[in-house]
């Protein structure tokens, strides 16, 4: 070691501090005594200034229209949606006619420009009977998609947020509805005629529309519940929620503004699905009898109807019905599976 | 003593983990006047952020207050409800955490997260506190605050996310400004910016400050007074210039040592301080130093030395040979001349 050299240092110091001055990356010395006196912002945040605003909505969207089944599904959709909607304008028929001379001379058509979709036994335009279906079906879809949302995000968020006992008691009985056997406890919900629960509520029946979304809400916000209550839990570890509540911001602020935003991809997602599989399991109760009669008409119960077609000359009255539930259905999941690449970058393979 | 703003009697925090109970903080005791700066200091595990936590009543689930009293201008806090609790926190007791990537929530813009502070305690209108938001950021030195409000944590810069952190913690001007490392996560060039923030924000509330670092460079240039801990306690406690000039403890001259400087000899590699900070799940019985420290006696590693005033009121130091230290540093000090 030569360090016990006191002839050199005065002379190393001296080239050093020279240096020091010279060099433009004096690191703390050269930012300390810039820096110091001047408080405003200088190199810092250069990116920052003139790049253009682009809104986090903004990127989802430019994502989204990146994934083209999704785009198209979503389109193939919103048709759908539109025609359903506008049923009545689109088509010159009734879903039910009175069933006089004239409509029973129309019966058994194969699928014509007249007949889009054919007609069944009784002379019934089945393209009009589907489209009036295709209405009932995604009212149910949207409607059990929202309230199973709403479910889950309460029971999630108070499990999640509160922990402790609150989540115990909230995931339980989670668990609970969740090994109910589905198929069973909705045949026997949907076949109750006056669903009161012990004269509790007034529910309509699962007959109606608003009844059938009541039965299928009450066994699919389990999933949801769960996942807000997963990113709850791994959320309440960021540290901007610790900030959050060491600015003192009650819980009720805490969840609506730190949590909530921040798992609003992850329940846009789910709220997706959950119409694709409302609208199945709505076919599937219809298709068994439960659920929405005739001459009600919903793609569930006309698959049912025409059901002893199979085999005849008459098959294309199944097929239409079924290839609406089909095209629906994969649609709605191509579009979640587009949103859920959209909201969450990281999750794209 | 009575008048001080903050003031924190034999607390201590326990920690119940797989292998037992860690006492983090371990009978600590300190005070903060009305506008002063107060520094701790101590490498990770010292248990220096466990007090600010402590202090803003955020200790969490496997951790518990075990003992100790923390006064808040004369008010107990150990037992007030925790409504009361929320008031003071973003109030009078204000902290700023130590990475400002992380603190800021992505999913909301920079203003609507200070006018939140803002309407959770002083305001009520939207509009007006959106405004005094901007004001904040602009006081921050944020150009064109009242556009930049607008934006979301992830168009702003490290540098400016402090800013923006330090804006938000000032915004309902507290009484006590805690600063949890608030440069550490920062760029070498941004800290002294930040800091000179952090002080005109200081001077802008009067408010007092309860600064936690590792930075002696940071304590150097912000704190009036400066306390040192280790396996948590503390072992010196002084005013800025007893701690840098009259070191009274071997930790603290170890830190102290261990700085680069100027003019030391580049040739050198930098001191350390031997060893590794002992595992606070089984402290020695004497002083938590006695392994490393280099001036060991036998008596440091069977008895404790408790913290005692040497020379002034002021300086406190916690080793049996605080009297003699500075002949026995200096005589070890190889410097020459």
């Amino acid at each position: 070691m030569t360090s016990q050299h006191p002839g050199s240092r005065p002379g190393d110091r001296l080239t050093r501090q020279e240096r020091m001055r010279e060099s433009a990356a004096g690191g703390l010395a050269a930012a300390g005594s810039s820096g110091l006196l001047d408080t405003s912002i200088e190199s810092d945040d250069a990116l920052a200034i003139g790049e253009p605003v682009r809104s986090q909505w903004r990127l989802v969207l430019r994502r989204f229209l990146r994934h083209k089944l999704a785009v198209i599904s979503m389109v193939i959709l919103l048709l759908l949606g539109t025609m359903a909607v506008f049923a009545s304008v689109i088509s010159p028929y009734e879903f039910n006619p009175t069933l006089d001379a004239a409509t029973l001379k129309e019966a058994r058509q194969p699928p014509s420009w007249e007949h889009l979709a054919g007609t069944d036994k009784l002379g019934r335009d089945q393209f009009t009977r589907v489209l009036y279906a295709l209405q009932k079906s995604l009212v149910v879809g949207l409607g059990v998609a929202f309230i199973s949302v709403v479910i889950g995000v309460i029971v999630g968020s108070l499990a999640g947020y509160y922990g402790g006992w609150v989540d115990q008691a909230m995931m339980r009985f989670t668990d609970l509805v969740l090994v109910l056997p589905a198929l069973a406890v909705l045949l026997i919900l949907a076949s109750n005629p006056d669903p009161t629960f012990f004269g509790l509520f007034d529910l309509p029946p699962a007959t109606e529309v608003n009844g059938m979304i009541v039965v299928i809400s009450i066994l699919a916000w389990m999933p949801m519940a769960r996942i807000v209550r997963g990113e709850y839990l791994s959320l309440r570890e960021k540290e901007y929620v610790e900030a959050a509540v060491a600015a003192g911001a009650p819980a009720r602020r805490i969840i609506l503004r730190h949590l909530l935003p921040n798992t609003i991809g992850a329940i846009v997602v789910f709220g997706t699905l959950a119409v694709g599989l409302a609208i199945i399991t709505e076919a599937t109760l219809s298709f068994l009898g439960a659920g929405i009669q005739l001459p009600d008409v919903s793609l569930g119960n006309l698959i049912s109807d025409a059901e002893s077609t199979v085999g005849t000359d008459l098959a294309y009255l199944i097929l239409f019905p079924g290839l609406m539930l089909f095209l629906v259905v994969l649609c709605v999941n191509f579009v979640g599976d587009g949103l859920r690449d959209a909201l969450d970058p990281r999750a794209v393979k | 003593m009575t008048d001080a703003l903050l003031e924190v009697r034999d607390l201590q925090v326990e920690f119940t983990t797989e292998d037992g109970i860690v006492a983090a903080v371990n009978g600590v005791s300190f005070s903060v006047q009305r506008g002063e700066t107060l520094a701790i200091v101590g490498e990770s595990g010292s248990g220096k952020s466990v007090s600010a936590l402590a202090i803003m009543g955020l200790i969490e689930k496997p951790g518990r207050i075990a003992g100790g009293e923390i006064t808040f201008e004369g008010r107990s806090l150990s037992s007030i409800s925790e409504r009361d609790y929320r008031k003071l926190r973003g109030g009078d007791l204000a902290m700023i955490f130590q990475d400002p990537l992380s603190s800021l929530n992505p999913a909301f813009r920079v203003g609507d997260q200070i006018a939140e502070a803002l309407l959770t305690h002083t305001y009520e209108k939207k509009d007006a506190a959106r405004r005094q938001a901007a004001a904040l950021l602009d006081l921050v030195g944020i150009p064109q605050a009242g556009d930049r409000a607008r934006d979301y944590p992830h168009q702003f810069s490290g540098g400016m996310r402090q800013r923006a952190m330090i804006a938000m913690a000032i915004a309902n001007k507290p009484k006590l400004l805690i600063a949890d490392e608030p440069t550490t996560a920062l760029d070498v060039t941004i800290q002294a910016q930040v800091l000179e923030v952090l002080r005109k924000a200081q001077r802008e509330t009067d408010a007092a400050m309860l600064l936690i670092t590792h930075d002696l460079g940071v304590v150097a240039g912000m704190a009036d007074r400066v306390v040192v801990m280790y396996a948590g306690r503390i072992v010196e406690e002084g005013t800025l210039d007893e701690l840098f000039y009259e070191a009274r403890h071997p930790y603290t001259l170890g830190l102290l040592n261990s700085l680069p400087r100027l003019d030391s000899d580049r040739r050198q590699p930098l001191r350390t301080i031997p060893g590794t900070p002992p595992s606070v799940l089984n402290l020695p019985p004497g002083c938590a130093l006695a392994p490393r420290c280099l001036y060991v006696q036998d008596r440091c590693r069977e008895e404790r030395p408790e913290l005692t005033a040497v020379g002034p009121e002021t300086h406190r130091s916690a080793c049996f040979r605080a009297a003699e230290l500075p002949a026995l540093a200096g005589a070890a000090m190889d410097v020459p001349s």
